[in-house]
């Protein structure tokens, strides 16, 4: 009995330790982003890296979801004689909801996983102790060009999921199964507010941080783990990251969606 | 609280345990001034974990590290920051950024801690890319390189921002006992310009002991014994003697009794 409490305590104080640490590291993090020297590069590296590799990807994924939402809304409207308004179905569903969590997703599964690794990878082999016996602060150097560059790239991506799934959409619906095109963009137009357009922004802001920090901070204490040393320390971080960064996704989005609505 | 006059560090009754296993168990290590100190013990004695107190990387159980008088586990951001700018540090795996050339792991330092032009970092790194033999590699990745190369790499990269304290962890292992003598000799020639302080761990002995102005060994958590290279010979401790017997072998031992013998001591 005794042990078990004992479990659950020591469990809960690990957590409580791992926050404290993770919101040290996001502190230092965005600290380091206004930290001379200011160097572009990097950034750069880091938008190429996080935004510009992934652009495939979130084409050819945007292009499928609208597709598939152009068929499903359309049969499902159709029942109720209102395939007229599959534009703002599918502009609607991809601008609020899944054009900002997707892209989430599918970055936190390409570039998440990899900064994860990378980072930790630094760390297993000294790397980051040789930059701060170099007296090169490793925040700056390594994770806020990282913030900066995730933070410009999620936006941009998620517009093109947008743009790319409602135009997926429109070629399902009115192409291959014969929509009316005018009322396709008609319906779009009178459906899509400012305000929709807002919150696809803030989430996508918001999930391009949640990605970084925690990827970044899990590779960054990889060595801190007791459950695994060493490479498998690593991939152990890597799936960990996934996962909790996939779910904070989700999470968030619900907590931003019930705010903003 | 620093008792040594001329010491630049000094470790007071350092201990740290890695969870069931105490690995320094009170060490008390003076550093002196512009001399070259020499670490030695055998492998997984805390060597490693020694230089990483030092650097403030690894905070003591108790005991504290001192650095020109500051104690280095109570030192926080810019105080920190500074205090590390007047080391230079070779890790023992090297620890070169694997995702960056040769040319710019050597330059980083540099770019990052200086606001020298792009012109006079590339004359700078190639000079030391020259006095280390390794033109020719700068535009390879460190996975690309030989043990020795990155050994060698991750010395010049210690060199380039003319630090006043420098440690080594094991510099020549892995390399040819040639190209071993002659970063002895660079190390050496490199001290007696920049007059900096070096703390060198090493098993290269007895070669270690032209270079070294004190021997420290390292053995079951403490500093067995401190001292210049020859009176480490003569030292009458048991464990001292059966160290040096073991690294350097009977015939040598005996060499120098009889020597004393002769002598008359
Ligand atoms: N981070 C750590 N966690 C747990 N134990 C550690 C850690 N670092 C070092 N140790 C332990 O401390 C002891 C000393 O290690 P250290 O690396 O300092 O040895 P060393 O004297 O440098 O050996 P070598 O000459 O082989 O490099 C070893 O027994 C090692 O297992
Ligand atoms: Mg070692």
């Amino acid at each position: 009995m005794i042990s078990w409490l004992e479990m659950i305590g020591a469990r809960a104080l690990k957590i409580v330790n791992d926050l404290g640490r993770a919101g040290m590291f996001f502190f230092w993090s965005v600290v380091g982003i206004f930290r001379p020297p200011y160097k572009l590069s990097p950034i750069i590296k880091q938008i190429y890296v996080i935004g510009a590799t992934s652009f495939t990807v979130i084409f050819f994924t945007g292009a499928f979801v609208g597709m598939v939402l152009g068929l499903q809304g359309y049969h499902t409207l159709k029942m109720y004689g209102a395939e007229g308004a599959l534009g703002s179905a599918v502009s609607l569903s991809l601008i609020r909801e899944l054009g900002p969590v997707l892209t989430a997703l599918m970055v936190t599964g390409r570039v998440g996983s990899a900064i994860c690794a990378e980072v930790g990878i630094m760390r297993i082999s000294e790397q980051i102790d040789a930059l701060e016996c170099m007296a090169i602060d490793p925040y700056r150097f390594l994770i806020s060009p990282k913030f900066v560059a995730s933070v410009f790239s999620l936006p941009l991506l998620t517009a093109i999921f947008n743009l790319v799934g409602i135009a997926g959409g429109y070629l399902v619906g009115v192409h291959l199964l014969g929509a009316n095109e005018g009322a396709y963009l008609a319906t779009m137009k009178s459906a899509v507010m400012m305000e929709d357009i807002w919150m696809c922004f803030a989430k996508s802001i918001c999930f391009a941080v949640l990605i970084v920090w925690i990827c970044a901070d899990r590779g960054y204490w990889v060595h801190l783990n007791a459950d695994g040393y060493g490479a498998e320390g690593v991939s152990r971080a890597t799936t960990h990251a996934v996962v909790i960064s996939s779910v904070a996704i989700l999470v968030f989005d619900y907590v931003i969606t019930s705010l903003m609505l | 609280m620093a008792t040594c006059e001329n010491c630049c560090i000094e470790l007071v009754e350092i201990r740290k345990s890695f969870g069931a296993q105490e690995v320094l168990k009170g060490v008390n290590l003076p550093i002196r001034r512009g001399l070259t100190t020499v670490i030695v013990g055998e492998s997984g004695q805390g060597k490693s974990v020694l230089l990483k107190h030092i650097l403030g990387l690894v905070t003591p159980d108790s005991g504290q590290v001192l650095v020109e008088g500051q104690d280095v586990a109570r030192l926080r951001g810019r105080a920190l920051k500074e205090l590390r700018t007047r080391f230079g540090v070779l890790f023992q795996g090297a620890a070169l950024f694997d995702s960056m050339t040769v040319f710019d792991n050597i330059a980083l330092p540099l770019r990052e801690r200086t606001r020298m032009p792009a012109a006079k970092i590339k004359d700078k790194v190639y000079a030391t890319l020259d006095l280390l033999d390794l033109r020719g590699s700068e535009d390879k990745f460190p996975a690309q390189l030989s043990g020795g190369m990155k050994k060698r790499v991750g010395l010049a990269r210690a060199l380039q921002l003319d630090p006043e304290i420098m440690l080594f962890d094991e510099p020549t292992t892995g390399l040819d006992p040639v190209r071993s003598r002659e970063v002895y000799e660079m190390f050496h020639q490199t001290q007696q310009k920049l007059g900096y302080t070096s703390i060198i761990v090493s098993h290269d002995i007895p070669k270690i002991f032209n270079l070294a102005d004190y021997i420290a060994l390292l053995h079951n958590g403490v500093i067995q014994a401190c001292a210049t290279p020859e009176d480490m010979q003569r030292c009458q401790k048991p464990v001292v003697k059966a160290f040096i017997r073991r690294v350097m072998g009977e015939m040598y031992t005996s060499e120098i009794e009889a020597q004393e013998f002769a002598r008359g001591i």
